[in-house]
């Protein structure tokens, strides 16, 4: 059993407030991601945790035990950095001894739960070699090593992909998700990677500006974004918005006028949306495709041709850039004039202040959840 | 000595990538500075190589001629020779542990954000621009003279006896100086390298369990291993040749008690006119650097270059 529990967070460097009052509950064996721009205060949330940065006011609780104020090695988290902050004039065994070291524990012992580690991490050949004998991989392994053998209630992640080039990010992360499961523990990690969050996490928290926007399962946030900074935050490309007007509202949805004139009925509860709003209507990518029945006339500016599909950058007249993911067999060239096609159902409506319109069809994934890890062996 | 470390700084070039030879010659360009470099190493070495080897006394000049190794077996068999030898020694052994010892305790303190921390820094600095004489001037007239002396005055006032340091303690006096103009050094380049150590490091080791000793030992003390080699290494060439300290100080007395290899060279020429047996001191001298290059500085580039 551990938890973390965030009671109104905050955290101030000298009068500059970094952290505006968070609220956050990861429970027991949850993978949890931080995402956000640079400089919203993801590391200095997981810091707070870590108890690396004094937290200004507010309560952190560990299983339920307030440790606003205990020393960070008494928490019983452990951290992986993003420069991996290994100990350069020990070997890989006394990087990961060094803990249990400190603790006392007997010369045998330490050495067993090195071995075990390094077995789960595949490090058992590299135990004596120095940390600069090791590649930037081997090296990201031995610092989650570190972590491992302390037995942790919690591990912290900061950006710890990111000094990995893109094949070896996409194995580690593997690796990762693997370990998560064989330790069965809670994990919070901070990521600037899309793909890194959306595949690692049972919960992803879009932070921006120091508050929490979005808390919620990765498809959670994908199909019901609750604003327009999630909604284009998550997923890649980013989401297209347009600006509508809505023309009528019933109990099935509201019914928008699309630049060009079409109009498009989008399953939504309206609320309190009347006739006559200003709204934005938001439509992934892939939500999207050229289509001869197409509601939207545009001229293609730039093609990129990725083989399995193809993104069309597409110029719409006196809106903007719209892009369009379509299969990687289309022989649109730029400038071709095509007809793109909106699926009601996949658009998103949020009103002038920002707010997503509750969608009217909860998707069926949004609250899929990784089923509970089987007792690790 | 000087050969000792270019050799030795090579070899640490060594290792890193060779890019493509140059067709061009470059010889021609090297030359004049070579050249010149090597005739000031050479003429003075070969000068004095020279006189040890003749009788050269500049109150008998009489006695002139070939020596052969008189000057070598009077100096070698003179007990002055083995005093000086031993207090050269002495004074860089106790220097350096002081220097690095202080240095490395300052530098962690140095390290820490307190209230005034800049003007500290600038005064623990200070020390280094002070020339020698002037230095040992100030210790022997202001501090540790028996009646002006600083020193002194608190004994008196406590209602001590007076400490009469170049008297009862000379080379411990003359250490005392010498360590105090070069801890300065010390800190500067274990401040250096201590601020150099990775923040996350320190952070890991904090989340480890590190309280403040064990991270000056396991964490604070390895990282600095290379910069304290440094100091150790470049401390001894300028320590094996101090030589103003001692002459405004104590002379090297009483006796021999406090003279070095530079100062009893010193004594031989100067004070005793002999040419030849200060020529052989030198050459003595520059033996035994060597041999302490060829102990200390190996082992130390080893440490440096890995
Ligand atoms: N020690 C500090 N003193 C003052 N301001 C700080 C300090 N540390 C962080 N900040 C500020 O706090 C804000 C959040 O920083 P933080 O490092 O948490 O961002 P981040 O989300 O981790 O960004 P990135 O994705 O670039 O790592 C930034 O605006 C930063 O300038
Ligand atoms: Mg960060």
């Amino acid at each position: 059993m551990s938890t973390v529990v965030l009671k109104d967070i905050r955290k101030s460097f000298g009068d500059v407030q970094v952290i505006k009052g968070v609220d956050l509950a990861i429970e027991d064996r949850e993978f949890c991601v931080f995402v956000g721009p640079s400089g919203c205060g993801k590391s200095t949330l997981l810091r707070m945790i870590a108890g690396l940065e004094e937290i200004t006011s507010g309560e952190l609780k560990i299983d339920g035990e307030q440790v606003n104020d205990v020393p960070p090695a008494e928490r019983g988290l452990a951290m992986v950095f993003q420069t991996y902050a290994l100990y350069p004039h020990m070997t890989v065994a006394d990087n990961m001894a060094f803990s249990l070291r400190l603790a006392g524990v007997s010369k045998e012992e330490r050495y067993q739960k090195v071995r075990d580690a390094a077995r789960v991490l595949q490090l058992e050949p590299l135990l004596e070699r120095k940390p600069k004998e090791l590649s930037g991989g081997q090296r990201q392994r031995v610092a989650i090593g570190r972590a491992i053998v302390r037995e942790p209630r919690v591990f912290l992640f900061d950006e710890p992909l990111s000094n990995l080039d893109a094949a070896l990010r996409v194995q580690m992360r593997i690796e990762l998700a693997r370990l998560h499961e064989h330790l069965n523990a809670t994990m919070i990690y901070v990521t600037h990677d899309q793909v890194e969050a959306m595949t690692l996490a049972d919960k992803i928290v879009v932070l921006q500006g120091g508050i929490v926007e979005q808390a919620g399962t990765p498809l959670e946030l994908y199909h019901h974004p609750r604003n327009l900074f999630v909604a284009g935050f998550i997923g890649s490309p980013k989401m297209n918005f347009l600006n509508c007007t809505v023309s009528a509202v019933e109990a099935a949805g509201a019914t928008v006028q699309l630049p060009g004139g079409a109009s498009l009925t989008v399953p939504v509860h309206p609320g309190p949306l009347k006739a006559g709003d200003q709204v934005t209507l938001g439509v992934r990518p892939e939500h999207l495709r050229p289509s001869e029945t197409g509601e939207l006339q545009a001229e293609v500016m730039v093609v990129e041709r990725l083989g399995g599909e193809t993104f069309l950058y597409c110029q719409l007249a006196g809106v903007g850039m719209l892009v369009v993911q379509a299969d990687g067999e289309v022989a649109t060239q730029v400038h071709d004039r095509i007809a793109i096609k909106l699926n009601p159902v996949n658009c998103h409506l949020f009103t002038a202040d920002g707010m997503a319109v509750e969608r009217a069809i909860r998707h069926p994934l949004a609250d899929l959840r990784r089923p509970v890890a089987r007792k690790a062996g | 000595m000087a050969t000792q470390t270019s050799t030795s700084s090579a070899a640490t070039a060594l290792p890193a990538k060779r890019v493509g030879r140059r067709s061009v010659n470059t010889w021609p360009l090297l030359s004049p500075s070579v050249i010149l470099l090597f005739l000031w190493m050479i003429v003075p070495l070969a000068m004095t190589l020279w006189f040890s080897f003749q009788y050269y006394n500049l109150l008998s000049p009489e006695v002139a001629g070939f020596a052969g190794w008189d000057n070598y077996s009077y100096l070698l068999t003179d007990p002055a020779l083995w005093t000086a030898m031993i207090n050269t020694l002495y004074l860089v052994f106790w220097v350096l542990v002081i220097t690095v010892g202080l240095g490395t305790l300052l530098a962690v303190l140095f390290d820490q954000e307190f209230y005034g921390r800049g003007v500290a820094r600038l005064l623990a600095i200070a020390p280094f621009f002070v020339m020698p004489t002037v230095s040992a001037l100030i210790w022997k007239n202001m501090l540790m003279h028996p009646v002006n002396g600083l020193f002194a005055f608190f004994s008196r006032s406590l209602g001590l006896p007076v400490i009469d340091f170049f008297t009862d303690f000379p080379l411990t006096s003359v250490i005392i100086i010498v360590a105090w103009q070069w801890l300065p050094f010390a800190l500067l380049i274990l401040l250096t390298a201590i601020q150099s150590l990775d923040h996350e490091q320190k952070e890991a080791a904090r989340m480890d369990g590190a309280g403040p000793f064990s991270m000056f030992f396991f964490i604070i003390l390895p990282h600095l291993a290379r910069a304290i080699s440094v100091v150790i290494m470049i401390e001894t060439i300028f320590l094996l040749s101090v030589f103003a300290e001692i002459y405004v100080t104590t002379s090297g007395g009483p006796g021999l008690a406090s003279t070095n290899l530079a100062f009893l060279i010193y004594l031989r020429a100067l004070r005793e006119y002999d040419v030849g047996g200060a020529s052989a001191g030198g050459v003595i001298a520059v033996i035994l650097a060597n041999i302490v290059a060829i102990f200390l500085v190996r082992s130390i580039a080893k440490n440096i270059a890995d």
